[in-house]
C-alpha cells in the first residue's frame, strides 16, 4: 500500500504485469472511489460549465459523458475529467483525486448565480471494470463508449458508465459509499482479477492517455499536449484565446509517445537529450519494451524521429511513434 | 512462475540483499528472493561490462521492474569473468529462480578474505524478518 492523494492505495495485489495481461486479455476491475465527484446543478449549470470547461456540452446530452479540461487563464489544464449530463440540470464531474480540493474551489469561486457546486466525494465509490470480457462477465447489455445508465449489479445499484482509462472496453460503476464493499465482491465473484494502481499506469501509458500532474498540467496547454479534440475552440471558455493563439502559431513544443528502440525503462523526469523531457515512461507489458510520453521541440515531434534518452548517465536511444502505442490488432 | 521463498544455507549474504555463492577464488553474485520479491516481476537488467572490477559495497549495475529501480551492491570485490545474458534476455528469470538460472555476474575475487565480513544464511534470515 502507498499513500496517495490522502488515500491508502494499493500499487499492486498479484503483480503489475498479470493484473495488466488480465486487463488486456478478460477482465480487471480496480477500486478508483479516490477520484473526485463534484455536482453542479441549476437552471444555469449547463451555462456556468460552459464557461469552465474546454469541450462542448452541447454535444453531450442527459444519459452521455465527455472527456473535457478545466482550463485556466494561460490556456493551461487545471485538470482533466469526465463531465456526466445526469438530466439538463445537473452535471457530475469526476476528476483526479489529487486536484478534488483544487478544482472545487476554482468552481466555486466562479460559480454564477442559478448553479449550484458541491463537493459529493464522500458520498461515492468508484470502480472500474475494464477489459475486453468485462460486459459478458457482468451480464451487461452492449452500449457505446461515454453513455450511462442507472442500474444495478447483483442487487447493488449504481450509474453503470461506458468509461475508463485503460483503452479497453468496459464500465465505471458509481455506487454509493456505503455499497461499494458488496459491489467490489459482486465484481471479484464474477472473475474480474483485482487491479492495482500499478497497472492503472501502465494501461493508461500503453494507449497514450495523459495523466494530470505527470504529462499535462496548470502550465502546460492542450494544444501542446495534443488534445485540442476536446478544445472548442469555436466557444467562449476560460483561457480560450490563448488556446486559439496556439493552435494559430503552433505550439513550441509537442507531448509525444516514444518506444526504447534500445534496452530500457524511461522514467519521468529523465532528459530527452536534443531538447525536452520524459514526463510519464515504464515498461509495457504488451510491447515488453520501455515507452513513454514527453516534450519534445515541436520540429522534432514528427513519428519516426530518433530521440535519446538520458537513462541515469547512459544515452539510449528510443523512437517517436504515432499514438496510441499499444492498439489491439483486429480479427 | 515466482519462486517460494529461500535462502540456502551454502551461499553467504550481504546486507543489501545481495548473494554470493563462492566457489575457489570465484564468487557467482545475484539478489536475494526477499530482493525480487520487493521489486516485483524484473524487465530489465543493466548489466556491468565484463573484465571490469568491482569493488565491495558499491553499485555494479541495476535490476529493473515496472514500478522500480534497484541498484546491484557488490558483496565481494573482483573481476567481471562472465555477465548472465540469459537474465539481460529474460530478466524475469530472477523472480522465479533467483539463486540459480537467475543469478548476475561470475567474478575472480580479488578480496577473498572479505567473505568473513558476509552474512551466513541464518543472520540473513533474522535481518529480513527485521525489515
Amino acid at each position: 500500500m502507498v499513500p496517495f492523494a490522502g488515500w491508502e492505495m494499493p500499487v499492486q495485489y498479484d503483480g503489475v504485469i498479470p493484473e495488466h495481461l488480465a486487463v488486456r486479455n478478460d477482465c480487471g476491475v480496480f477500486d478508483v472511489s479516490h477520484m473526485g465527484e463534484v455536482e453542479v446543478e441549476g437552471p444555469r449549470a449547463r451555462e456556468f460549465l460552459q464557461a469552465m470547461l474546454s469541450n462542448d456540452l452541447d454535444r453531450i446530452e442527459p444519459g452521455r459523458a465527455q472527456y473535457t479540461l478545466l482550463t485556466n487563464e494561460r490556456g493551461g489544464i487545471v485538470d482533466d475529467l469526465i463531465v456526466y449530463e445526469l438530466d439538463p440540470f445537473r452535471f457530475l464531474l469526476v476528476v483526479n483525486a489529487a486536484n478534488k480540493d483544487v478544482d472545487f474551489r476554482w468552481l466555486k469561486e466562479r460559480e454564477i448565480a442559478g448553479s449550484d457546486v458541491r463537493d459529493v466525494s464522500d458520498a461515492y465509490a468508484l470502480l472500474a471494470v475494464q477489459g475486453p470480457r468485462s460486459i459478458e462477465r457482468l451480464e451487461l447489455e452492449p452500449a457505446p463508449p461515454f453513455t450511462f445508465s442507472v442500474g444495478a449489479l447483483d442487487g447493488v445499484e449504481c450509474v453503470i458508465a461506458r468509461t475508463g482509462y485503460t483503452g479497453e472496453e468496459g464500465v465505471e460503476l458509481l455506487v454509493m459509499a456505503e455499497d461499494a464493499e458488496q459491489l467490489w465482491d459482486s465484481v471479484l465473484e464474477r472473475g474480474a482479477k483485482p487491479c492495482g494502481l500499478g497497472a492503472r499506469d501502465t494501461l493508461r501509458l500503453e494507449v497514450c492517455y495523459p495523466l494530470h500532474g505527470n504529462d499535462i498540467g496548470p502550465e502546460t496547454d492542450a494544444i501542446s499536449a495534443g488534445l485540442s479534440w476536446v478544445c472548442a475552440l469555436d466557444k467562449e471558455f476560460t483561457g480560450v484565446e490563448e488556446l486559439r493563439r496556439v493552435r494559430e502559431e503552433g505550439p513550441r513544443r509537442r507531448l509525444v509517445a516514444f518506444v526504447m528502440r534500445e534496452r530500457s525503462v524511461p522514467r519521468q523526469g529523465m532528459a530527452i537529450v536534443e531538447g525536452g523531457e520524459v514526463t510519464s515512461g515504464s515498461h509495457s507489458p504488451m510491447l515488453e519494451q520501455g515507452i513513454g510520453l514527453g516534450y519534445v521541440e515541436a520540429p522534432r515531434a514528427e513519428a519516426g524521429t530518433e530521440i535519446t534518452i538520458d537513462v541515469r548517465g547512459r544515452e539510449r536511444k528510443a523512437e517517436i511513434v504515432k499514438k496510441p502505442i499499444y492498439k489491439r490488432e483486429e480479427p | 512462475m515466482a519462486a517460494p521463498e529461500s535462502y540456502p544455507d551454502d551461499l553467504k549474504y550481504h546486507h543489501e540483499h545481495d548473494w554470493a555463492r563462492i566457489e575457489g577464488d570465484e564468487a557467482t553474485l545475484g539478489i536475494t528472493w526477499y530482493a525480487q520479491d520487493s521489486l516485483g516481476e524484473l524487465v530489465h537488467y543493466e548489466p556491468p561490462q565484463e573484465g571490469t572490477r568491482i569493488e565491495r559495497d558499491t553499485t555494479y549495475g541495476e535490476v529493473e521492474s515496472v514500478k522500480a529501480v534497484s541498484d546491484l551492491i557488490a558483496p565481494l570485490s573482483g573481476q567481471i569473468v562472465q555477465v548472465n545474458q540469459k537474465v539481460v534476455d529474460e530478466p524475469e528469470t530472477v523472480n522465479q529462480d533467483p539463486y540459480g538460472e537467475g543469478w548476475l555476474i561470475r567474478v575472480k575475487l580479488t578480496e577473498p578474505a572479505e567473505a568473513d565480513d558476509l552474512l551466513d544464511a541464518d543472520g540473513y534470515q533474522k535481518l529480513v524478518a527485521e525489515q
